[in-house]
């Protein structure tokens, strides 16, 4: 991949208290690819997206989004450039349905003024019925969410709120996608759905995708590019096969203790 | 019975009232408001204003706690805002009606702004407090400020309108009925905007919608502001109907009344803010209308109404937290549900 | 300035403000145990005050049989309260919980006024009425007393905290309800006794305060001025609830006596709105930490 980096992290620091979440973290993410972050359990990951989101300041670093940098910019803000993405932790609304948690990701991006929508007259309701459309013709249809869309949130399987997260974060116009970790918990149905769908949104929709995850097998299936992180710093990063054959990641996850099966499935998969 | 309805376009299944038996059953309410005043006496009519300015209230403190999950302890406080402006303007000003309305509820909703700054660094019970810290300061200053007339408060002219004075329940009525009609539309109107879904996000889990796009000091001042704006109204009608405005007229007490409405009537369902208002609103009057009938068997019936409506309403509150916490708008679905599947069970 | 008199009304204060700081202890109690805001703390030290007089006047008993028997039924309501009302809402919003003891405070002022009329009601005497100096400044000897004991109950308190097992339960349990409930700690207990403790602490306090004052079904609101004591020393903080009390029975005092009585609730509410500007989770209060 020879693409103009997307955004670009450089030399991130942060720390709550004593424990040092990211240390010194550099990569790029090169537009229009799948870029994967691995690493064990507590490596910093989430954190590092929490950064980029600007929900964390980091106390030295700086971030690069687009040819601009995010310094000082809040949040919301961030969400309105382009930056948008999912939780480790489903993070919908349980007190709307699926279509309004949906709608929700476009909020950035409308001009609905109060008094507009106290009367719903004119724009409000053009751009309501507007978003309505697009979303049920590229959102909804593409991810297959048609029968859920007035379900309440709270009633669905993990599986299909992962989708909904999905959803969401397509209503926000992205220009990246930002995954914590889309396939935990799903089974191996669900989540060769997944793979597809993030698949598609990079080819169909031309989204730079940055995700977590530790579904290796699908890392390695559909990611382009991978940083890898352990205790907050970079230790590689790659093409796939670059970063298995990598002696310090095998270490990594194996000196983690997190799931040597992880780690023979990377040494297998290398081999 | 009924089963399942087509809809054919994004508009209709947009609509507020998407099904013909709701507009039916709008229609017949529209046409049973306008029909009251003619049938029912001034007592009635008196009992149905003061329930349609509660509305009016317990809707906007619904916007504010309900949906935005920012609990205000100051609603009353923010109606004697709109109250004191619409007295002070007829008094000194006599400007029309509807310009002191808006001012009063613009006031009320700066107040309200300002009320809410706290919300950019506090959260649920301490917000709260600051909403009754604001309160007796509020009710400080009317109470000796000489131009809200000090402890003695203010009196003031009945509304006019084309030279019609508005001073009975009958007159009245078709003042603040509307009112409150396009109050609760807007409302409704809000909730299916980006303005509504930002409201309930940040109810739910505020930090999320933060990352998602919603700037939240801002969001959360705008439900003040509307909440604010809203009791300030209320407050105005309020003035118009009862001409005395005092600093007693708006105690702590009532902006409990205001979220026990919504909690017995169904926190963050429109519904829920119209029903749980016009019954905090009518139980005392069911209560005096027992206490009258019971006072030849028990005399001291009329002597107890006081403590017992007290004991109501704290009943009313912790009952229904406890077996009903989605209140009476819950009932209502269930009701709904009952009669659109019978004769066949569920 | 009179020097005499500021140290008269400081004294007032300090005094006053122990009551405070006493009932503000009961507050944090329950706050630490069962992170419930009890706004009906208020009405049960009322409830305090009326049952004393039930038992002293109504019943004719001795003063000194009366206050331990209020004491107990203070107790007997925070039992009560917390088996009927709080376990119910158990995992439910803070808000609602907080609503609930709204409601009950409603409900504890109405069977009050049911029971005793709305006016006001004098307590028998019962305390010794020797003048007290401290130095050359007056002051009350019911205010005195009511020091004294709140010093005495409160240094009790912090002693039971500290050294007995119970403290250590609710410390554990304060801390982490389930990490208690898992490490062997009966949390549900601790709760019942949480409340029981508090209650009776509350209802011990409206006797005194009853007898300095009066009682009526209007004394809740001086659960307005608790709420303002614990706000500002921090919600979950028994030093914020002393320092808390004694400072805002301080503030009171001068308020009242150099600005008039209007103004004492005024004053202490706007510095509280100043305080949660500067420091949102009062003086010692914990802030707890938020993750995405
Ligand atoms: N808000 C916070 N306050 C204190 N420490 C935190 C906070 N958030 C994360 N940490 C710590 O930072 C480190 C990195 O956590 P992070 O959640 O980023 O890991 P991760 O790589 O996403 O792990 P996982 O694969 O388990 O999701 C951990 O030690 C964690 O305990
Ligand atoms: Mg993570």
């Amino acid at each position: 991949m020879t693409a103009s980096p997307i955004l670009e992290v450089s030399g991130v620091s942060l720390a709550f208290g004593g424990v040092r979440a990211l240390n010194d973290v550099s990569f790029t993410v090169p537009e229009g690819a799948i870029t994967a972050v691995i690493g064990p359990n507590g490596a910093g990951k989430t954190s590092l997206f929490n950064t980029i989101s600007g929900f964390y300041r980091p106390q030295s670093g700086s971030i690069r989004f687009a040819g601009e940098s995010l310094d000082g910019v809040r949040a919301p803000q961030r969400a309105a450039r382009g930056l948008a993405r999912t939780f480790q932790n489903i993070a919908l609304f349980r007190g709307m349905t699926v279509l309004d948690n949906i709608k929700l990701g476009r909020h950035a991006h409308m001009r609905t003024g109060v008094l507009d929508a106290l009367f719903y007259w004119g724009r409000a309701q053009k751009e309501e019925l507007e978003l309505r459309a697009e979303i049920e013709e590229r959102i909804i249809d593409f991810l297959e969410i048609q029968h859920i869309r007035n379900a309440s949130v709270g009633t669905l399987s993990y599986g299909l709120q992962k989708r909904v997260e999905l959803a969401r974060a397509l209503a926000m116009r992205p220009r990246i996608l930002m995954l914590d970790e889309p396939v935990a918990g799903m089974n191996r149905e669900e989540t060769e759905d997944m793979a597809r769908f993030i698949l598609d949104v990079k080819e169909e929709w031309g989204v730079t995708i940055l995700m977590v995850e530790h579904d290796m097998g699908m890392v390695m299936d559909i990611s382009d590019h991978v940083v890898v992180l352990n205790f907050g710093q970079v230790i590689a990063s790659g093409t796939p096969r670059e970063v298995q054959g990598n002696d310090a990641v095998v270490a990594a996850y194996l000196g983690s203790g997190d799931v040597g099966a992880i780690a023979r499935r990377i040494k297998a998969e290398a081999a | 019975m009924r089963i399942g309805t087509l809809k054919t376009s994004y508009a209709a299944d947009e609509a507020l009232f998407d099904t013909p038996t709701q507009r039916l059953l709008l229609g017949l309410l529209a046409l049973g408001a306008i029909a009251f005043p003619f049938v029912a006496s001034p007592y009635w009519l008196f009992l149905a204003c003061l329930c349609a300015i509660n509305v009016a209230s317990a809707t906007g403190l619904n916007l504010l706690t309900g949906y935005t999950g920012l609990v205000s302890l100051g609603q009353a406080a923010f109606m004697s805002v709109g109250a004191y402006t619409v007295a002070v303007l007829e008094i000194r000003l006599g400007t029309p009606f509807f310009i002191n309305l808006l001012v009063g509820a613009g006031l009320a909703a700066m107040i309200g702004i300002l009320v809410g700054i706290p919300s950019l660094k506090v959260k649920g019970l301490y917000l709260a407090i600051a909403t009754i810290a604001a309160s007796v300061i509020l009710h400080f200053l009317f109470a000796h400020w000489s131009l809200t007339g000090e402890s003695r408060g203010l009196s003031m002219p009945p509304a006019r309108l084309f030279g019609l004075t508005l001073d009975q329940p009958f007159s009245l009525y078709w003042l603040i009925m509307p009112v409150t009609c396009l109050m609760v539309l807007g409302a409704a109107n809000l909730l299916r905007t980006r303005i509504g879904r930002a409201f309930i996000a940040i109810r739910d889990r505020d930090i999320s919608a933060e990352v998602l796009g919603i700037p939240l000091l801002r969001y959360k001042l705008t439900s003040f502001a509307i909440s604010s704006f809203y009791a300030g109204l209320a407050g105005g009608l309020w003035a118009y109907f009862f001409r005395v405005v005092t600093p007693e007229s708006f105690p702590l007490v009532n902006s409990i009344f205001y979220l026990a409405a919504i909690i017995v009537g169904g926190m963050g369902t429109i519904l829920g803010g119209i029903l749980g208002a016009v019954f905090m609103t009518l139980v005392p009057e069911l209560l005096k209308f027992v206490a009258n009938w019971a006072t030849p068997i028990y005399p001291d019936a009329l002597a107890a109404l006081a403590p017992v409506r007290t004991i109501v309403f704290g009943g009313l509150i912790v009952g229904f937290l406890i077996f009903e916490p989605r209140g009476l708008a819950e009932i209502w679905r269930r009701l709904r549900r009952f009669f659109h599947l019978w004769p066949f069970r569920t | 300035m009179d020097t005499l008199f500021l140290a008269e009304v400081t004294l007032a204060g300090l005094g006053a403000g122990a009551l405070y700081a006493l009932t503000g202890v009961a507050f944090v109690l329950i706050y630490k145990a069962t992170r419930v805001v009890n706004l009906a703390i208020g009405e049960i030290l009322m409830l305090g005050g009326y049952a004393f007089l039930g038992f002293a006047a109504g019943l004719g008993l001795s003063p000194w049989l009366a206050l331990p028997l209020a004491i107990a039924a203070g107790g007997a309501l925070g039992w009560l309260v917390e088996r009927a009302l709080i376990r119910p809402m158990l995992g439910e919003s803070p808000i609602s919980v907080f609503m609930v003891t709204i409601g009950l405070g409603s409900i504890l002022a109405g069977v009050v006024q049911l029971g005793w009329g709305a006016d006001p009601l004098r307590l028998p005497e019962f305390m010794p009425s020797t003048p007290v100096f401290i130095g050359e400044a007056y002051l009350a000897p019911k205010v005195a007393i009511g020091f004294v004991a709140a010093a005495v109950v409160i240094g009790l308190f912090l002693a039971l905290f500290r050294f007995s097992r119970g403290g250590v339960a609710l410390k554990a349990t304060a801390a982490d309800q389930g990490a208690a409930y898992s490490v062997g700690i009966d949390v549900p207990r601790v709760f019942s006794v949480a409340w029981i403790l508090a209650c009776a602490t509350a209802a011990g306090a409206g006797v005194l305060i009853g007898a300095i004052g009066g009682i009526s079904p209007t004394m809740g609101v001086f659960g307005l001025s608790v709420l303002v004591v614990v706000i500002i020393g921090g919600l979950d903080s028994i030093a914020g609830a002393l320092v808390g009390g004694l400072l805002i029975g301080l503030v009171e005092a001068l308020a009242g006596a150099f600005l008039g009585g209007e103004f004492k609730l005024v004053v202490t509410f706007a510095l509280l709105l100043v305080l949660l500007m500067v420091r949102p989770y009062g003086l010692f209060g914990t802030h707890e930490i938020e993750r995405l």
